[in-house]
This record gives structure tokens, C-alpha cells and sequence, in this order.
């Protein structure tokens, strides 16, 4: 894998940084740094010439700037990513979500998530790439997606303001939504979060529903949590595959659980499409050692995006590879600092 | 003994979580226990059960249960009850244990220890008190005869959560009157003192108790949350934001700062010096850590003078080693707390018309003994009443001391947990018996933290957790 890794990143760089293919902003960037990214960056460890990618360019530059030269003329999606409050961070695409998704759905079991089966997706709509994503991967599978939305960013400026009540009435409606799509339609499958999930596991008997597998992401889920959802909430009767996602990266896979791994999920991004590593919060330019906590950096590569040594807003722990996966994975990922401060997630 | 693992417990079962968290002897470090956090949804799933739990422990009779609490006092005092998979506690390991996490002297756990051993042995004597002399051996009965009138009690809620702070184990006592009364309790220890209830829950399950009587929830902010505000009766701990928070909530008891006084009448304003010593126990008692401790002592006058031999009397009144028998005062495990109070203190004294009548007998208030932190007992005079230091409350032996003609003080005594009223005058006992301020009235020398387990105490939780119906039988 390192080679092809290593491979994928000439290629990632000849695109980007060509004249006749990158997007203007890498262009103007490159043009004012002195180097060739094309003749110097010339394996994934050479990536580390780079800074640290700043989320602000996606706030504040125009999407336009985004566009790769061989994409011009061809509308665009326009997602942004989760929780944000403010100006929120923009990533336009074309065709990655299918990518990303059509290879995570070839991963997954027909006994689990049935073919030709119809979908709910309960959680994040609105402006996020996790929607068409969710209903390409219900059509992909040879089924259809129910959709009930669930605003995050109203939810986390309920929490801040202390109006809890709101926020729980708010995620009743949610889930009531939801309960009802289930009762007069035929599901077999559901893509939520795990808030969203143990509330609509109060509601109803989600195996009792005809629920045969859950594809769930979002919000931290420590092993005590994932043991929780499998056991009670699932009743032991769903299957159960926790992803690791977002607009910028795509998606992680997860590890089959065995019972060694006592509840605790590692993921593995998309390799080489999008990279993670585990890095010193205060040596970012360093990995921690295995199973060792440490800051998650991402870098995704694809022709429609480029994103180096973005530092993640959330911690984990380095984990070696694994079957199906040659490459390092993170493990019980959760907010950075969330050991020491609070964090708002929200209820979803 | 090797480290514990404390679970959590789930009617009936025990759970182990496999979110651990460690409790650590605050002076060394060292870890003492390993404590299973379960997440918020574990309790939420098992409210959703709680009916089934309340209907089997229902299925026990009141008269078991007083004998079931009759054996756990004794198991509690002295047994070894089970602490982890595998492991016993004996009592000494228990207040081993609590004072290492806790920073109270051993003297002070064993105090604690007496009261919770003391309710549960004396429950008869405690639902008395608290039914007004009800039979309570016939609630499973539903309907009954007593005293020529048909009674019937129906229960108000099918389970009570509480709370629970980790400062003062004493307050478990509280609760222990839902489980004789068969009404499911759902604990959610405080951080440091998860050893009090769980030792308790363990001495009831070995005496006999049905599993379905407890849910022990070791868990964090937001499962403290879900106990709080999910069950449908909840006692819980906090300071005075929490009680304001949870005001207008009738299904919430809140125990906050007390506010506890004693109280001089006119007839007894030259006899003060013959009460010194039950104001420095209502002042000193259980390191003054607890809402029945006084916070203010109210004299028609004299008032700098009781102020100063006051203060006299609690300057006796030194930090020593944690396991000395005659130590009264507690440590402080979070210095920031200590230093909290103690800027808040510095920052009252700072407003004209009080005086801390203990700094020239005492020095300074903070000292640190054996490693670890303590605030020495403080009396200020307090000639302003309106001065901020008045009717404050603290977490170590803190008492202002005030001025103030008998027939005024009702009116500016505010809520008072507990008063301790001195006088002989009929008058003055019958306003005081007719204040609505005093939750707790002690007509005479009555210590303010000495309780009478016959007496209800802070609100009536035999009322709380049924209620009296009208009931007509034709045969």
C-alpha cells in the first residue's frame, strides 16, 4: 500500500497543481511559495512540506476558487459540514459521494442490510453531503431512503442556551417522525446517530420493526456506548456498523467488532482517497505511538478535492492495521479535549 | 486488599461498565477504587422498566423489610459486605476508605456511620414519625381499619432518585425510608463517595432485600441529569443555585444550604454564656460540614460577647491525623475549593460592619496539616444585619453572630433549615412554633443537629411517596 499511496500522491499532485487541471486556489497558493509541489512532493510523507490545511479557506473563499480546472462547467453540489455555527465550512463535489459510498456498500452483508430494501435515514439533512450519500447508497443497494431531518446547529444553540426542554421536545419530534415512517412503511435498514438511535430505541423494539442493520455515525462513541446500543438498544438482533465520517474526508469503514475488541471501534479512511493519522497535538508533524491517544489529522486526495494535514476537531487512538485495511486506523474517536472539557455535541 | 471494582447496580443485577473510571487517596494519589460509569442511556433504559422492579418489590411486606433493615444496620456497622466481584469490605476498610477519598476524619465517617445504622435499625420508630403513627404493615394491604376510620394509601410514584453528594454520607440516611416502604430507589453516587450507598445497598441485599429495590448508577453530568430530571420523585444535593433551579419543581426535594439558627429569647439573654457549648456542637458537628450545622446564632444582646467566648470555645478546635478519634474537623480534597471560601470570606469582611471576632485566637483561617488543607472554625460578629455575612452558609464551622430584639427576629430569621429556640416565654415559643421559616423547630437545648427520628425532616417522604385516598367499602 505505501507504494500505491505513494503513487496516488504524484498523481494528487500533477492534478492539483497542473495548470491545465487545478483549481485556482492551489494554483495561486503554489504560485506564491516558491516550490513545485509536483516535483517535490513525491510520496505521502513529502505531504508534510505542506501546512496544516485551514478550515477557513473553506468559510470564506468562494466555492468557485474550488473548482479543478477540468471540472469547470459542470455544476457542483455544495455541502457543508456538521455541528458549525457561524459561516459554516463549504466542500463542493461532484461525484465522490457515490465513490465513497458505492465502495462502502459493497462492504456490507445482504443478510444485514438486504438488497432491495428501503432505507430511513434519521439525522443531519439539510445542506450535508450525508444525504445524497445516504440515498446513493439506498439506490446503490437496489432500495429506496426515508428521510427525517434533524438540524444540528438548532439543536447545539438550544444546549448552549440552556433551553434543554426545547432541545428534548425538539428530538421527541424527531424521533416520533421517525416511529411513524416505520409503522406504515417497509424499512429494513437505518442510517441515524447513536443519540438519535437509543431514543428511537425507547420508542420502539427496533428488531421488532423489522430493522436488520444499523449504519450509524456522528457523535463519539466510546466502547460503554457501542456495547449499550449492540446489546440494548439493538437487543442483540441488529447488526451494527459505526462509521466514521464527515464532509471533508468521505467515510471510514469500521473494523468488524470481535469480542476482543471489547466495544472499542477503530476506523479506517478510505485509503488512498483520504488519509488519517494520529499526530502529537504539539508535534502535529508526528504520529503517536500505537494505542496512544493523539489529535486526528486528515488528508483527502481525490481529482474533485485536495485537503492536506487538516487537524480534525477530535482525538483518538492510533491502531495498527487490520484485515482488509494495510494501513493505520483510529480508534474511540472523540471531540479533542474531550477528556478534559466539556464538550457540546447535542443530542443528536 | 487490591483495588475494587465497583459496579454499578441494576435491579438485581450487578453491571460491570466498561467506561472505568479511578477514585484516588486524595493525599498519595494512589488509586483506591475502580468505578464502572455507566452512560445515560443505561438509566433511561432501565426508568423504562422501573414498573416490573416496583411491582416485585411490592410484592414484600413493610414488616420484612423493618426486619430486613433491622440486619443491614448490623451488616452496614459491622459485617464485611461484598464491595467488588469477589471482594468483602469490612467496616474498617469502609472508613478507611471514604476518609482517603473523602477528607473526612475517621472519627467523622464512624459519626455517619452510627446515624445510617441508627435509621435503619430504628425504622419502626422513623415511619412512625413520618406516617403520623400509621400501621404500616397493612400499606400492602391497601385498605385497612385504624383507630375506627378506613384508611388507604395508594403510592404516588413507582420509584425515587437521588443525588447524592460526596461530602457528607450522613444524607444517605435519607433515602433508606423509601426502601422499607418498598418504593425502588435509583442512586446516583457522588464522585468521591460512591463506597457509602453501595456498602449500604450490599448490607440490605445481604440482610435480605429483593434485588429490585436499586438501581446504582456510578455515571457522569448528563446520567445525573437523567436522574434528576426523569424520575418521577428525586431528592438531590446542591447549593444555593440548585435549589433555585429546581424551585418550582414539586417533584424535585432539593437539599441545599440550611440556614440553621440558634436562637436566644429575651429570657435568655443573660444566661448566655450557660449555652455556649450547645452553639459550638450546633457550630462544629460533622466538621460543620452539614445543613443542620448553625450558620448564625441570634442573641437579644451580648451579642459581641458570645461572639468572642464563642470563638474562645472553637479555637480549641485544631486540624489533626485523620484516623485521631477526637478529630472534628474535615479536609479539604479540592484546594481550589478551600480557597474559594476563603476569598469569598476575605471579600464579606471587606464590607463595613463585621468583624472575624476568631482571626487574633486563630491566625489564619487556611492551614494545612498532615499534607492536606483545612479552614479553622471562624466566628465572625456580625453588627450590620443586613451585612452579607449574615445569614451565609460555608462548608466547615462558619457562624455569624448577631444582634437583634426578640420580636423582630422571626421576621428577619429567613429559611432556616433548623431552629434551635431558647426561651422560656410562651409567647415568643408559640410565634416561633408559628414561623414558616423554620422547617425544623427545637423548643429548648436542643443542638441543632441532633435528630429525632421520629420527626420528619426536610419535607415528609412517607407523603411524598403515597398519598391518602378517600376510600368508601360497602361489604
Amino acid at each position: 500500500m505505501p507504494e500505491a499511496l505513494d503513487q496516488h500522491v504524484r498523481e494528487m499532485m500533477a492534478w492539483h497543481f497542473g495548470p491545465d487541471t487545478g483549481c485556482p486556489f492551489w494554483l495561486a497558493w503554489a504560485g506564491k511559495q516558491g516550490w513545485d509541489p509536483r516535483e517535490e512532493v513525491q510520496g505521502f510523507d513529502d505531504l508534510a512540506r505542506f501546512p496544516n490545511f485551514d478550515g477557513e479557506w473553506l468559510r470564506f473563499e468562494q466555492p468557485e476558487q474550488w473548482v479543478p480546472q477540468a471540472f469547470v462547467g459542470r455544476p457542483y453540489n455544495i455541502f457543508e459540514t456538521g455541528g458549525t455555527t457561524g459561516m459554516p465550512k463549504q466542500r463542493i463535489g461532484w461525484d465522490d459521494y457515490k465513490v465513497d459510498y458505492e465502495s462502502f456498500g459493497d462492504t456490507l452483508s445482504d443478510d444485514e442490510f438486504p438488497r432491495g430494501r428501503n432505507w430511513l435515514m434519521m439525522g443531519p439533512t439539510g445542506p450535508r453531503r450525508l444525504r445524497l450519500s445516504i440515498e446513493h447508497l439506498a439506490n446503490y443497494r437496489g432500495g429506496s431512503c426515508y428521510f427525517v431531518d434533524l438540524d444540528p446547529r438548532w439543536v447545539k444553540r438550544l444546549i448552549v442556551n440552556g433551553d434543554l426542554d426545547q432541545a428534548k421536545a425538539y428530538m421527541e419530534h424527531v424521533i416520533d417522525q421517525a416511529v411513524m415512517i416505520l409503522e406504515h412503511r417497509d424499512v429494513a435498514a437505518v442510517f441515524t446517530t447513536p443519540r438519535l438511535l437509543e431514543s428511537l430505541g425507547e420508542k420502539v423494539s427496533i428488531p421488532d420493526a423489522g430493522i436488520k442493520g444499523v449504519f450509524c455515525g456522528g457523535t463519539e462513541m466510546s466502547p460503554q456506548n457501542v456495547r449499550f446500543l449492540v446489546e440494548e438498544v439493538l437487543e442483540g438482533r441488529v447488526a451494527f456498523k459505526p462509521v466514521y465520517g464527515n464532509t471533508l474526508m468521505g467515510l471510514a469503514h469500521s473494523k468488524p467488532l470481535v469480542a476482543q475488541d471489547n466495544f472499542s471501534v477503530t476506523y479506517y479512511a478510505p485509503q488512498p482517497r483520504a488519509v488519517t493519522r494520529v499526530v502529537d497535538p504539539n508535534r502535529t508533524d508526528q504520529v503517536v505511538d500505537y494505542d496512544t491517544w493523539g489529535r486526528v489529522e486528515l488528508t483527502t486526495m481525490t481529482k474533485e478535492f485536495f485537503m492536506p494535514c487538516f487537524l480534525e476537531r477530535d482525538e483518538a487512538i492510533r491502531r495498527g492495521p487490520a484485515d482488509g485495511y494495510a494501513w493505520d486506523g483510529v480508534g474511540e474517536v472523540r471531540p479533542f479535549g474531550a477528556s478534559e472539557t466539556k464538550i457540546v455535541e447535542g443530542v443528536y | 486488599m487490591s483495588i475494587p471494582l465497583i459496579p454499578a447496580y441494576r435491579f438485581g443485577e450487578t453491571y460491570e461498565s466498561l467506561d472505568v473510571t479511578e477514585i484516588t487517596n486524595f493525599r498519595s494519589g494512589d488509586p483506591l477504587a475502580r468505578v464502572g460509569s455507566v452512560n445515560a442511556g443505561v438509566i433511561r433504559r432501565d426508568l423504562r422498566r422501573i414498573d416490573a422492579a416496583f411491582t416485585e418489590f411490592q410484592k414484600s411486606s413493610v414488616g420484612q423489610m423493618l426486619a430486613i433493615c433491622a440486619r443491614a444496620a448490623d451488616l452496614f456497622m459491622q459485617g464485611d459486605v461484598p464491595v467488588s466481584e469477589g471482594a468483602l469490605q469490612s467496616p474498617q476498610d469502609y472508613v478507611e476508605m471514604l476518609s482517603a477519598t473523602g477528607g473526612l476524619p475517621h472519627a467523622l465517617v464512624r459519626g455517619n456511620m452510627e446515624k445510617i445504622a441508627h435509621v435503619l435499625r430504628e425504622m419502626p420508630t422513623v415511619l412512625k414519625g413520618l406516617t403520623r403513627g400509621l400501621d404500616v404493615e397493612q400499606l400492602q394491604e391497601g385498605v385497612w381499619q385504624q383507630d375506627g376510620l378506613t384508611l388507604s394509601y395508594a403510592p404516588s410514584t413507582t420509584h425515587l432518585g437521588v443525588v447524592l453528594p460526596s461530602n457528607s454520607p450522613g444524607v444517605n440516611s435519607l433515602w433508606l425510608p423509601a426502601v422499607a416502604l418498598r418504593v425502588p430507589v435509583l442512586l446516583k453516587p457522588g464522585r468521591e463517595d460512591p463506597w457509602t450507598p453501595w456498602r449500604i445497598i450490599n448490607a440490605l441485599l445481604a440482610a435480605g432485600c429483593p434485588g429490585s429495590a436499586f438501581g446504582f448508577y456510578p455515571t457522569d453530568h448528563e446520567g445525573a441529569d437523567v436522574v434528576s430530571s426523569s424520575c418521577k420523585r428525586v431528592i438531590l444535593f446542591g447549593d444555593a443555585k440548585t435549589v433555585e433551579r429546581h424551585t418550582a419543581n414539586p417533584n424535585v426535594s432539593v437539599h441545599g444550604p440550611g440556614y440553621s439558627k440558634v436562637i436566644l429569647g429575651a429570657d435568655e439573654a443573660e444566661n448566655w454564656e450557660s449555652h455556649i457549648d450547645l452553639m459550638a456542637d450546633s457550630v462544629v458537628h460533622n466538621g460543620g460540614r452539614s445543613c443542620v450545622n448553625a450558620s448564625t446564632i441570634v442573641v437579644p444582646a451580648h451579642g459581641r460577647d458570645v461572639a468572642r467566648r464563642l470563638a474562645e470555645r472553637l479555637a480549641e478546635v485544631k486540624p489533626t491525623s485523620q484516623d485521631d478519634p477526637a478529630a472534628q474537623l474535615a479536609a479539604f480534597l479540592n484546594l481550589q475549593v478551600a480557597d474559594a471560601i476563603e476569598a469569598m470570606l476575605n471579600q464579606g469582611l471587606g464590607t463595613p460592619g463585621a468583624e472575624d471576632v476568631s482571626e487574633p485566637l486563630r491566625g489564619s483561617r487556611v492551614v494545612d496539616c498532615d499534607g492536606l488543607r483545612y479552614l479553622l472554625p471562624t466566628v465572625v460578629y456580625c453588627e450590620k444585619l443586613d451585612h452579607p455575612l449574615a445569614k451565609s452558609e460555608y462548608l466547615f464551622p462558619y457562624v455569624s453572630v448577631v444582634e437583634i430584639a426578640q420580636d423582630e427576629v422571626l421576621d428577619w430569621i429567613g429559611p432556616t433549615l433548623v431552629g434551635t429556640v431558647i426561651s422560656s416565654d410562651e409567647t415568643f415559643r408559640r410565634a416561633s412554633a408559628a414561623c414558616a421559616d423554620i422547617d425544623r423547630l427545637n423548643l429548648g437545648a436542643v443542638p441543632t443537629p441532633t435528630v429525632q427520628w421520629d420527626q420528619p425532616h426536610e419535607g415528609n417522604l412517607f407523603e411524598w411517596l403515597y398519598h391518602r385516598r378517600a376510600i368508601q367499602v360497602v361489604s
